[in-house]
């Protein structure tokens, strides 16, 4: 929404945009807000020229009668306006949701940085530096030795909280090799904001022991 | 009797004793000022520490704070912007209109207003100094688990918050309850609920929604600090707690707070929309629908602040069409304006100005809204400051233009004086550009990746549009400065202004303005118009001074007059409690637990002694020929309803803890427990009889015998747990016996004073003695469901 002066931006900065998908699951949710953000600025620009009209020009829609208003602006203009949207979003949430892959890496967090394990392949195991194959799907295994962290890599895909006593997982795919970068999104104490890791997709994998 | 013999008359009884006679004040007009100016001071308070913010974040790798500092700002700024300014600005303004707007000449318990006052500025005083001397909260404003936990945040900075937030919570349970009273009884003759002003429905729907709302996080609240203090584990994942279980307590309050701080400022807006649009509300009834249908969803939503925490997609989908779907009552309410405006003759005016402001703001505010609450997208925004930007233009948005517009609106009508509207304009503009250029980029600040709570960065394209928002965030201040300014130009200098200057017709402009100590010289009486036009002071009921304070009570639903309620007259009793509670409060700061009984039970006597004032039952001559009974002879005391909304209130903090408990059994980590205590008959028993004894005769001597049994079973349970601090099934179960306990000895203490009381105060100590005894009997049922519900869940 805070874009209608620089959708210039998009697509052509930064190590951690939202808006420079690297990956299936960063690229459907770039699409999605795309979609939201011109749906959000058409309503606010009617909404804003419609309070101006009836404010500024006493006489603007005095024929219109109050149960058009309240039935129409009320509930015929949100409810499908939202049905659709949280339905769509909700379909592809759910797909992504269902998503597993055969490969899985340990991220565990502690305060102030990322352990990472690869069980199962000649990985060994990095500090602050994950390493994943590219253009295939991994499963990633969140944890937490103390605080909340949050295991975030922006031009891959959303985020999962790293909660101790809990395991959550998230599946990433980075499309291209490369390096992408990684942080910790939930305030965790004083080192919270170099809680940084880069994430690198490699070309070539090493064969897994299954 | 002439008006200037009956207004030297009402005054001398309602009036508020000059010099330090000012601290007994209990009349609402005073009160509620003051928590308007106070909150005011809080409020320029957190504005200082968001400049401290912006001035960090102006450019990339700051060294302007350590990163301590900076955690301490910020968490601050936060907690003082939302706990200290917003809820205490609305209280009082609410407090100071509404029974002005009802027609009454003061809400039901003026001394609960001023302990609530007293107990908000001590509470929000303490963390002020707090953090002067650098001891503030740190862990953000929603203190998450363990970070806030004695392991990861040592020393008293994780405490102070946990109860100076607790103790200024005890300033908006009681206001809840207060207004929920006042609302219902305290009425002009005749306004019945349907022609009730939209205000008053709107507070009515709040009250409601604190009510229930505030309890979950005075539960949470309490069981961290009593995880800090005394080592139970709620929260604790190694020991069968879990960090989910404060995540979903406090959210559990923390969004219908949004909605509590949002629904005022909407209220205020559909009172001043139809008065300069000249119509009445179109829709008033579909507004009503509205608010009640968004008081319901926004306990529906709270899951939607914690995406992703690894809860199953298919639980989030609930909360997120439930997310989106508030967007229909939002929308309901917005046309309703609309409408009013194209059927009416809209006119320009400073207020409207602050209303065009909301309107941008808020829509803007509330279409981010919209996309967060999309499951996916918030996944990748959450924690950043996309959602910084984003909350900001809900709540500056959704509070705070209305409420400047309300100020211009209505300080005509608190100090007599027209506005000036010199720098009105220049102000307005100044907040109205300054906040979109401190918000409007940060949103991509954002989408590029920028979380939030981030003391330092080194990303150049962050840097950009970080110096324009601090830029913007200073243009911002000055907007608010020049707003000061202007207010107080017209304070001082502004032109005696005329009765109802914006000619609203509504019950509060019928009084003088400034309004009198009494509001009005006869509770006004409403034959036909629903707003009361035309109220000339004298013509009315109760118009004769009798010696005492007096105003109306209805019949809640038809507004016909039922009682005539007297209340109390300034006392210093409201300020000694106060005091006496903020002294719990310290010493469980200090951790000198042993002075605390002490002082809980000169609590306990000083609000003993409050009710001495209560009239003996009679029956009063209300005018018009109208004979009434005043409070303790109607059956229908405000103080029977205040009861039961204190057992509703008390209710959801007991449902809470049960829910906490049974939460933990199901979902957290190290469960089921190494053992269970035995049952034992010598703990049931006792209970079970006082249960039943306390249901069926609450009143007299068998109800302080009930509750004697109830808190020996009950401390008898609580003194057979063992190893509460191994394990959050004990400690639940600690907890659960504690919260009977203490129930069973409040009941105790109610029961043995009702004694020798009059029947209807009898009444009301029934309803708490019925309410101890089940609260009592499913305390003893807890264990074994407890221990089902955890055998189930392996
Ligand atoms: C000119 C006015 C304001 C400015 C410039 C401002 C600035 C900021 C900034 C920059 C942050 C982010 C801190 C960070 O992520 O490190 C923040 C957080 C916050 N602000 Fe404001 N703010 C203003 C007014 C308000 C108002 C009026 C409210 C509420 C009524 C409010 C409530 C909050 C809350 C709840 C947070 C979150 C604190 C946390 O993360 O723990 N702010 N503000
Ligand atoms: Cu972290």
């Amino acid at each position: 929404m805070g874009l209608l002066g620089f959708p210039f931006l998009a697509g052509c900065d930064g190590q951690l945009s939202v808006l420079d998908p690297a990956g299936p699951a960063a690229q459907g949710i770039a699409t999605l807000w795309w979609w939201m953000f011109w749906g959000a600025a058409v309503i606010l620009a009617a909404m804003v020229t419609l309070f101006l009209w009836l404010w500024l020009r006493p006489d603007a829609g005095r024929s219109v009668p109050a149960r058009w208003w309240l039935v129409g602006g009320g509930l015929a203009f949100p409810l499908p306006v939202v049905i659709a949207l949280t339905a769509a979003a909700l379909w592809w949430g759910d797909a992504a949701a269902r998503r597993s892959a055969p490969l899985r890496i340990e991220a565990e967090a502690r305060m102030w940085e990322w352990r990472f394990r690869y069980p199962g392949t000649a990985m060994a195991d990095s500090i602050g530096q994950l390493h994943l194959p590219a253009g295939r799907d991994v499963e990633i295994v969140v944890t937490s030795r103390d605080v909340i962290h949050s295991f975030w890599i922006p031009r891959l895909g959303g985020k999962i909280d790293a909660i101790p006593g809990h395991v959550n997982r998230i599946v990433l795919r980075a499309d291209e090799p490369g390096v992408y970068g990684g942080v910790c999104s939930e305030y965790c104490g004083l080192g919270h904001a170099g809680m940084t890791f880069s994430a690198t997709a490699h070309a070539d994998w090493p064969q897994e022991t299954p | 009797m002439t008006p200037i013999r009956r207004h030297k008359e009402l005054d001398r009884i309602w009036k508020t004793p000059r010099g330090w006679g000012r601290l007994s004040a209990v009349n609402h007009t005073v009160v509620g000022r003051r928590f308007m100016v106070t909150s005011l001071v809080f409020f320029a308070i957190g504005g200082l520490l968001a400049m401290l913010i912006r001035t960090q974040l102006a450019t990339r790798d700051s060294a302007f704070m350590e990163p301590g500092t900076y955690a301490q700002v910020f968490t601050m700024h936060g907690t003082i912007m939302m706990f200290l300014f917003a809820i205490p600005f609305f209280e009082g303004l609410a407090m100071y209109l509404l029974p002005k707007m009802l027609g009454a000449r003061d809400l039901a318990f003026p001394r609960m207003s001023a302990y609530g006052y007293w107990c908000y500025l001590f509470g929000g005083s303490i963390l002020i100094v707090a953090l002067l001397m650098g001891a503030a909260p740190d862990g953000g404003w929603f203190m998450y688990t363990p970070l806030s936990s004695s392991t990861y945040t040592p020393g008293i900075s994780a405490d102070v918050w946990l109860l100076g937030i607790s103790f200024v919570e005890i300033s908006a349970m009681s206001a809840a309850v207060e207004f929920l009273v006042s609302i219902l009884l305290l009425r002009a003759g005749g306004m019945s609920l349907d022609r009730m002003p939209i205000f008053a429905w709107y507070m009515l729907v709040v009250a409601g929604m604190m009510l229930v709302g505030f309890p979950p996080l005075i539960l949470g609240s309490v069981l961290l600090e009593t995880e800090r203090a005394l080592g139970l584990p709620f929260f604790d994942p190694t020991r069968g707690g879990d960090p989910l279980l404060w995540q979903h307590l406090f959210w559990l309050f923390g969004h219908p707070e949004v909605y509590i701080i949002f629904l005022p400022a909407a209220g205020v807006l559909s009172t001043i929309i139809p008065v300069f649009s000249s119509h009445r509300l179109v829709g008033f009834r579909a507004v009503v629908a509205a608010i009640v249908t968004m008081g319901f969803l926004s306990f529906g939503l709270w899951v939607h602040h914690m995406y992703t925490t690894g809860i199953p997609h298919l639980s989030l989908s609930f909360f997120s069409i439930a997310s989106a779907l508030v967007a229909v009552p939002t929308a309901v309410q917005i046309f309703a304006w609309f409408a009013t405006m194209a059927a009416g003759r809209p006119r320009f005016s400073i207020p409207m100005l602050h209303v065009g402001g909301f309107m941008f703001v808020f829509v803007f505010g509330g279409l981010s809204g919209v996309m967060l609450a999309m499951v996916p997208f918030n996944s990748q925004v959450h924690d950043t400051q996309f959602v910084v930007a984003h909350l900001h233009y809900v709540l500056v948005g959704g509070f705070i233009f209305p409420m400047m517009a309300a100020a211009y609106y209505w300080l005509p009508h608190m100090c007599g004086r027209q506005p000036v509207q010199h720098l009105s304009h220049a102000a307005f503009w100044t907040v109205f550009g300054g906040f979109n250029l401190t918000f409007l980029g940060m949103h991509l600040t954002g989408l590029l990746g920028m979380t939030r709570r981030l003391y330092s960065y080194d990303d150049p394209a962050w840097e950009v549009l970080n110096f324009i928002s601090s830029m913007g965030g200073f243009v911002t201040t000055i907007g608010f400065a020049l707003l000061a300014l202007d207010l107080i130009l017209l304070v001082m200098f502004g032109k005696r202004a005329r009765r109802d200057p914006w000619g609203a017709g509504t019950l509060e402009w019928a009084t003088p303005m400034p309004p009198p100590s009494y509001a009005f010289a006869a509770i006004p009486v409403l034959e036909d118009a629903p707003d009361g036009r035309r109220i000339a002071a004298g013509q009315g009921l109760l118009a004769v001074p009798r010696g005492q304070l007096e105003t109306l009570g209805v019949d809640p639903l038809t507004g016909a007059p039922q009682q005539i309620v007297v209340l109390p007259a300034s006392t210093f009793l409201p300020l000694w409690t106060a005091v006496a509670t903020g002294g719990i409060y310290l010493s469980l700061l200090a951790k000198t637990y042993l002075l605390v009984p002490p002082l809980a039970l000169v609590v306990v006597v000083l609000f003993l002694r409050w009710t001495r004032s209560t009239p003996p039952a009679q029956v009063l001559d209300a005018g018009r020929g109208i004979r009434l009974p005043n409070q303790s002879a109607s059956g229908a005391a405000p103080s029977l309803w205040a009861m039961r909304f204190v057992i509703a209130g008390d209710a959801t903090a007991f449902a809470s803890l049960l829910f906490g408990a049974g939460f933990l059994a199901i979902s957290a980590p190290g469960w089921p427990p190494p053992g269970w205590p035995e049952d034992s008959v010598r703990t049931i028993l006792p209970v079970a009889v006082g249960a039943a004894i306390a249901l069926l005769r609450p009143h007299g001597i068998a109800a302080v015998i009930a509750q004697g049994l109830i808190l020996a079973g009950s401390a008898a349970a609580l003194w057979r747990i063992e190893g509460a601090t191994d394990h959050a099934a004990p400690a639940s179960l600690a907890a659960v016996a504690a919260y009977a306990a203490l129930h069973a000895a409040i009941g105790l203490v109610i029961a043995a004073w009702a004694v020798k009381r009059p029947r209807a105060e009898q009444d009301i100590s029934a309803q708490w003695q019925r309410y101890a005894a089940i609260v009592g009997a499913m305390s003893m049922a807890f264990p074994i469901v407890l221990r089902l519900l955890s055998s189930a869940a392996a």
